[in-house]
């Protein structure tokens, strides 16, 4: 019991019934609705749609075992705890790697070196990492079906384990990227820390746009045939397989108002210029990951208690 | 069903108790009201065909209209009432899954859910993970989880099973462990909803004892379910709803009686087991 509480027991009046019951009294005549408190609820009508945060939240961080344990069942589902299941979670995309490499390489008349295919596996694992926390995503709310319906909990739970486990997932291919980062002979140094951040916004934006991707879903339920092709196109018009100064000054607006731009664009300027990530590209991908997170979130939370009636 | 919709049962009014001062349960002016679909898989294709004929796409369902009541601590409060007569959507309302449109939910204690057979929600994972995960998403801590594991297996008598998916699980062992993991989180407040089908009899009966023995230190329980039989030897109180609204709530002989009257059943053996 939290303190706030302790604090109402005491303001209790009468405490006659109480005492006779063998129980503390937890009950003020009017408190405010706090529905995602542990052991007192009150529940009604959402005024704009969304629950109290700052415990939504509490109780979002509280169960956040429940999202590690999701995670780890789904990708132990999918036999990624064995030897070979690991192999194929590299193997895939490295493959996938491979014939980009040749396609554009063809296309451009062949001549491109190892630094490119440094920057291109950069790129595709980063994306990999972006439409796979989609395609779990779209399916998280729609397949808890039997959870939603029998026990309530911060729903986000679910879309965000969906990230998570996208990052399990990815992070073995980080292993395959040094290897090709040493080939090419790229430099190493503490500049490769930039990294960090320009994930962690890559992170963010992807927790955004699923959230938004699940809850759509729950809607309209074709939103994840299309998603396949809508993350195709989106990769097109990333610099995945190109770099973004190659881009011809009549495309510029159109790959300028995608927001993976200046996230993969900082990501290319670490790993393969060899420099910082400059702040241009950080900040503006802080802003699209901010923008995402919290139309994602808004949008999510908002609609998270019909989630029960459309299932 | 259509000779019940002639003639509404006649709304008795009134509590059968003062009002409570500190109830587990407070049910205030109630009402839920929720939109939804035709299409049981709504498409964005559908949708737009529909716009496009300008067909209405959802349609608004009066589930619970203005119902109040309360529970004290260490009731165990029946709900009866025909199918559709808004049950399940009051269980889920308190239990926080269903928003209220209009009124008030009070609950005061750590509620256990058994609303949607079967806990698992991935068949495909084993049923100690469904456990886990179930337990996780309640509120439970690890170590608290781990601590009933044990217990939860062994009261649903699954021992066996438990590293098997849950798709190899009869329907019976299925509502086993829903109810064993429901009845073991040790909840101040259980809501069950027509769990006590599933089972053997002798697992029923031992159902029957552990929801005694919750009432014994004090928990409350709000259990729906068609078996009359049960319901009278296991409530203190009982509310009767029809269409959303609270025709009844009193003592269990009061109500029961009154209810079989309306269903033009009688208080056969056939209606008190399973209506």
């Amino acid at each position: 019991m939290s303190d706030d509480l302790v604090t109402k027991v005491e303001e209790m009046t009468d405490g006659a019934t109480v005492v006779e019951r063998g129980r503390p009294g937890e009950h003020l005549p009017r408190e405010h609705e706090d529905e995602f408190h542990a052991d007192h609820h009150v529940y009604e009508p959402h005024r704009v749609g969304l629950p109290p945060m700052r415990s939504y939240l509490r109780e979002l961080w509280r169960r956040r075992q429940f999202a590690f344990e999701m995670s780890r069942t789904t990708l132990r589902a999918q036999h990624f705890d064995t030897a070979f299941g690991q192999l194929w979670l590299v193997l895939n995309p490295l493959l996938l790697t491979c014939v980009y490499f040749l396609l554009v390489d063809i296309l451009r008349g062949g001549g491109r070196g190892a630094v490119f295919f440094a920057h291109l596996m950069a790129g595709l694992f980063a994306f990999h990492f972006i439409s796979g926390a989609l395609t779990q995503g779209a399916k998280s709310v729609v397949g808890g079906g039997r959870l939603i319906l029998n026990t309530a909990f911060p729903r986000t739970l679910l879309p965000l384990s969906a990230v998570l486990t996208s990052f399990l997932r990815f992070l073995p291919c980080i292993l395959v990227y040094a290897v090709m980062h040493t080939i090419a002979g790229l430099p190493f140094g503490p500049h490769l820390l930039w990294v960090i951040p320009v994930f962690a916004i890559i992170v963010i934006f992807a927790a955004g746009v699923t959230m938004l991707v699940a809850a759509l879903q729950v809607y309209f339920r074709d939103v994840s045939s299309f998603l396949p092709y809508f993350n195709r196109i989106w990769m097109y018009a990333s610099p995945v397989l190109y770099y973004l100064t190659e881009v011809p000054q009549n495309l510029r607006h159109i790959i300028n108002i995608n927001p993976l731009t200046p996230m993969f664009g900082a990501l290319s300027e670490v790993l393969v210029l060899g420099h910082r990530a400059s702040t241009g590209y950080l900040l503006w991908g802080l802003a699209w990951a901010v923008g995402a997170l919290l139309v994602g979130g808004i949008f999510f939370i908002s609609r998270e208690r019909e989630f029960a009636v459309r299932l | 069903m259509s000779s019940l919709s002639v003639s509404d049962p006649t709304v008795v009014g009134g509590a059968p108790h003062p009002p409570i001062a500190n109830p587990a349960v407070r049910v205030e002016d109630l009402s839920v009201t929720y939109r939804t679909t035709y299409e049981a898989r709504p498409t964005l294709r559908t949708t737009l065909v529909r716009a496009g004929r300008r067909e209405r796409l959802v349609r608004e369902i009066e589930a619970v209209k203005d119902v109040s009541f309360e529970v004290a601590h260490g009731t165990v409060l029946g709900v009866v009432g025909v199918n559709g007569a808004g049950k399940s959507t009051l269980m889920r309302t308190v239990a926080g899954i269903l928003p209220p449109t209009a009124g008030r939910v009070e609950v005061d204690g750590r509620v256990s859910t058994l609303l949607a057979l079967g806990v698992g929600f991935n068949r495909d994972l084993s049923g100690r993970e469904n456990v886990i995960l179930g337990g996780l998403a309640a509120g439970l801590e690890r170590d608290e989880l781990e601590e009933k594991y044990d217990e939860i297996v062994k009261f649903a008598e699954l021992e066996d099973f438990m590293d098997m998916p849950m798709r190899t699980y009869s329907s019976g062992m299925y509502g086993r462990l829903a109810f064993s993991v429901a009845v073991n989180m040790d909840p101040d407040i259980l809501l069950v909803d027509e769990a006590l089908s599933v089972g053997d009899a002798r697992f029923k009966k031992k159902s029957l004892r552990r929801m005694r023995q919750l009432c014994d230190r004090a928990g409350t329980i709000l259990i729906v379910s068609h078996a009359l039989g049960t319901i009278r030897a296991l409530c203190t109180e009982i509310v009767w709803m029809h269409k959303g609204k609270m025709v009844m709530w009193g003592d269990p002989d009061t109500v029961i009686s009154e209810y079989t009257r309306f269903m033009d059943v009688g208080e056969t053996d056939v209606a008190l087991e399973d209506l």
